[in-house]
């Protein structure tokens, strides 16, 4: 499975990125193998609509599970009809959210959880 | 006759100024109407106290997907240059604040699965003051990007446009909402500072002038601060300076209150009746040439 | 890596000249400079004049696209003049053609062209920059006047403002903002850690300073005030006080009204390099040494 974290700078043993559509990187993982990529978020500074713009490139990248901090309204009905599903951690680097993705104690959610982040 | 008071740079005095203008003109008995097309800012109201009685929401039309309808084909997001449609998944999201109310997705939808719906953009208001000044404003509402369509429904509130002297209270800088705002003017006068970021952005606005094809001139606000670099770039290039106010603490003291120029200062009644006297005189040089 | 954004709803409050200060003030602190400038003023950009950059690199901005109707294919039969609600299409003695100024880009005419007669065309918008300030790195860009999309110019200066930031780990990019609340103050405040508000006692200042504010937290990027020309209009300054200690904003500073300031410009200086012990200068570093201390405290 393809699961995809946020980063504020690319890198998979440092502290993840709160922010979802306007992470700097997205960490794309395969969960069986554990490999990873870094890839920059087309959608960092975008004027509006960052969050559909990062689920759309995140569907691209093959992602099946998003970990973020929280997602705004638009992110989250795009994330939805994209069939990605949407975690959220408190803190944490993206090996560590891997971890605690696999052994299942990571919050799934089914709404958005930033409030109106987007634009 | 249709006169805009634009500048590149921002308070510089262009409301200042538009609002003296217009109760010289006023009170001379001209049928005189000011529109303040700032409408991220407005402030002209401020000075002129209109007593509004003229209100009209500015709408623009966005697209509301029918899922039932909708197959997912997807050729809505494909003609949408602004990302504002999205299909993703099989379903079809629309992004209204990405949208500009173009209405293309709308045409191409092959299932006629798309209808639209209005979405409130900022309202238009509009007044008679108590020296008689016809004034209308727009107002954008917070968070909303596009100042555009604001100013252009503004600008044909008719009973504004027909009166003898219009008067343009335009935003500052020099890209889409100014051009809008001085668009169809007769005169445009430029409002700067003597200062190199005033001279800097003198510059830009001109240069949107020239674009335009309308003859400009220029005054200078806050005299005796900065430099001569604008009066020298004016001689160059041969635009007409027809005031240089300076920069006097009762002056900047009483805006700061919401005073008009003309309160705190009478005597520049007479120097606005010039003023338009001087456009007339330019124009018709203009039209001689 | 945090992003500050200079904003003021008025135009002409200060903003540019606070931004100036900062850089210098920034760049003593630290050699070389751990921050990046961005000037997302680009109608209007005034933060080079007193930067002293030397441009590294210039790349030319094509902003959005317009349409243009090829007059051989074109048979005259009005579709694009109906669907276009931009009144873009000038129709002349069955010639028709488009108004560049007043197309948006939309492409709607194109898609219901019967003839294909009609394609996009992209425009030179203007220019970007990336230059060497005589404080750091400095981003800016001139805009052609009377072209659109200035915000997406904003974006773009912005994003290489922040790829910089990101491969020689700066701290901090800073963002001289332009006025306004529309399309390029949201571009610009787009992704903002934090927005610095310059606001001036005068009631068409405190007027814009109330509506950049809801803007800033409908975006919901937290916001600080700072009061130029601070004592021209005493009351006024209390007001805008009184408000923000209702509204729960800090105001983290007060400038007074100093004619270094202007002079500073004149000499393409900074105030505060300019005369260190003026007035504004000296208020500026106070209120650059709380802003740096509320930047240090907002979480990752």
């Amino acid at each position: 499975m393809i699961i995809a974290v946020s980063s504020p700078d690319g890198k998979f043993s440092t502290e993840f990125s709160p922010r979802f559509g306007r992470c700097n990187f997205f960490i794309i993982i395969d969960t069986d193998t554990r490999e990873w990529e870094s890839k920059p978020n087309p959608a960092a500074n975008a004027r509006g609509g960052a969050g559909p713009q990062a689920v759309q490139f995140l569907s691209a990248s093959g992602a099946e599970a998003a970990i973020t901090g929280r997602y705004g309204p638009n992110a989250f009905t795009t994330l939805k009809a994209a069939g990605i599903r949407a975690y959220i951690a408190d803190a944490g680097t993206p090996e560590e959210l891997l971890d605690r993705f696999l052994a299942g104690t990571l919050e799934e959610v089914n709404a958005a959880t930033g409030g109106e982040l987007h634009h | 006759m249709k006169i805009a008071i634009a500048s590149g740079k921002g308070g510089t005095g262009k409301t200042t100024i538009a609002t003296a203008f217009a109760q010289a003109l006023s009170r001379a008995e001209y049928s005189v109407s000011l529109l303040d097309c700032d409408v991220e800012g407005p402030n002209s109201h401020i000075f002129i106290q209109p007593e509004f009685d003229q209100f009209e929401d500015v709408n623009m039309l966005i697209p509301s997907v029918d899922d039932e309808t909708c197959t997912g084909c997807g050729q809505c997001a494909e003609v949408c240059q602004f990302h504002a449609i999205v299909v993703i998944g099989g379903q079809t999201l629309v992004f209204p604040e990405m949208c500009h109310g173009c209405g293309s997705c709308t045409l191409i939808c092959p299932e006629e699965a798309i209808t639209e719906i209005p979405k409130r953009l900022g309202i238009l208001e509009g007044g008679l003051s108590q020296e008689g000044i016809r004034f209308g404003h727009g107002i954008l509402n917070i968070g909303e990007p596009m100042a555009v369509p604001v100013i252009s429904k503004l600008k044909k509130w008719q009973d504004l446009m027909d009166a003898e002297v219009v008067l343009i209270d335009s935003p500052p800088g020099a890209s889409c909402p100014v051009v809008e705002s001085l668009r169809g003017a007769d005169y445009i006068i430029l409002v700067t500072e003597p200062t190199p970021f005033g001279l800097h952005d003198l510059r830009q606005a001109y240069k949107v002038t020239q674009e335009l094809g309308i003859p400009a001139g220029v005054i200078i606000n806050r005299d005796g601060i900065g430099d001569t670099g604008v009066e020298q770039y004016c001689e160059e290039v041969g635009l007409q300076i027809f005031m240089q106010i300076p920069l006097e603490r009762k002056i900047g003291q009483g805006i700061a209150q919401g005073k008009s120029l003309l309160e705190i200062k009478p005597e520049y009644e007479n120097r606005f009746l010039q003023l338009y006297l001087q456009i007339i005189e330019a124009l018709s040089i203009v039209d001689r040439s | 890596m945090k992003q500050l954004v200079i904003l003021s709803g008025k135009g002409g409050t200060g903003k540019t000249s606070v931004a100036a200060a900062f850089a210098h003030l920034l760049s003593l602190q630290n050699t070389p400079s751990k921050t990046v400038f961005a000037d997302a003023d680009v109608d209007a950009a005034n933060l080079e004049l007193v930067l002293s950059p030397s441009v590294i690199s210039k790349e030319e901005f094509w902003g959005g696209s317009i349409a243009e109707i090829d007059s051989d294919d074109c048979t005259s039969c009005g579709i694009c003049a109906e669907v276009c609600r931009f009144d873009a299409v000038i129709v002349k003695e069955d010639l028709y053609t488009v108004d560049p100024i007043a197309c948006d880009g939309c492409a709607a005419c194109v898609y219901q062209c019967p003839e294909e007669a009609i394609s996009m065309k992209e425009q030179l918008a203007g220019e970007w920059y990336q230059s060497e300030s005589l404080y750091g790195p400095l981003f800016h860009a001139n805009l052609i006047p009377a072209q659109e999309n200035s915000g997406k110019l904003v974006t773009l200066v912005k994003q290489q403002a922040r790829l910089l930031a990101l491969d020689e780990a700066k701290d901090l990019v800073l963002v001289d903002g332009p006025p306004g609340i529309g399309c390029p103050v949201i571009s610009a405040a787009s992704g903002a850690d934090l927005a610095l508000i310059v606001a001036e006692p005068t009631a068409s200042g405190v007027h814009d300073m109330h509506r950049v504010l809801k803007t800033t937290a409908h975006f919901d990027v937290e916001s600080l005030i700072c009061i130029n020309k601070a004592d021209i209009y005493p009351e006024g300054t209390e007001a805008i006080e009184k408000f923000c200690q209702n509204e729960g904003i800090r105001v983290v500073g007060k400038i007074p009204f100093d004619l270094a300031v202007t002079e500073s410009m004149v000499q393409g200086k900074p105030v505060t390099a300019y005369q260190a012990d003026s007035p504004a200068s000296l208020a500026i570093h106070d209120l650059w040494k709380e802003v740096m201390d509320v930047i240090q405290d907002l979480g990752a």
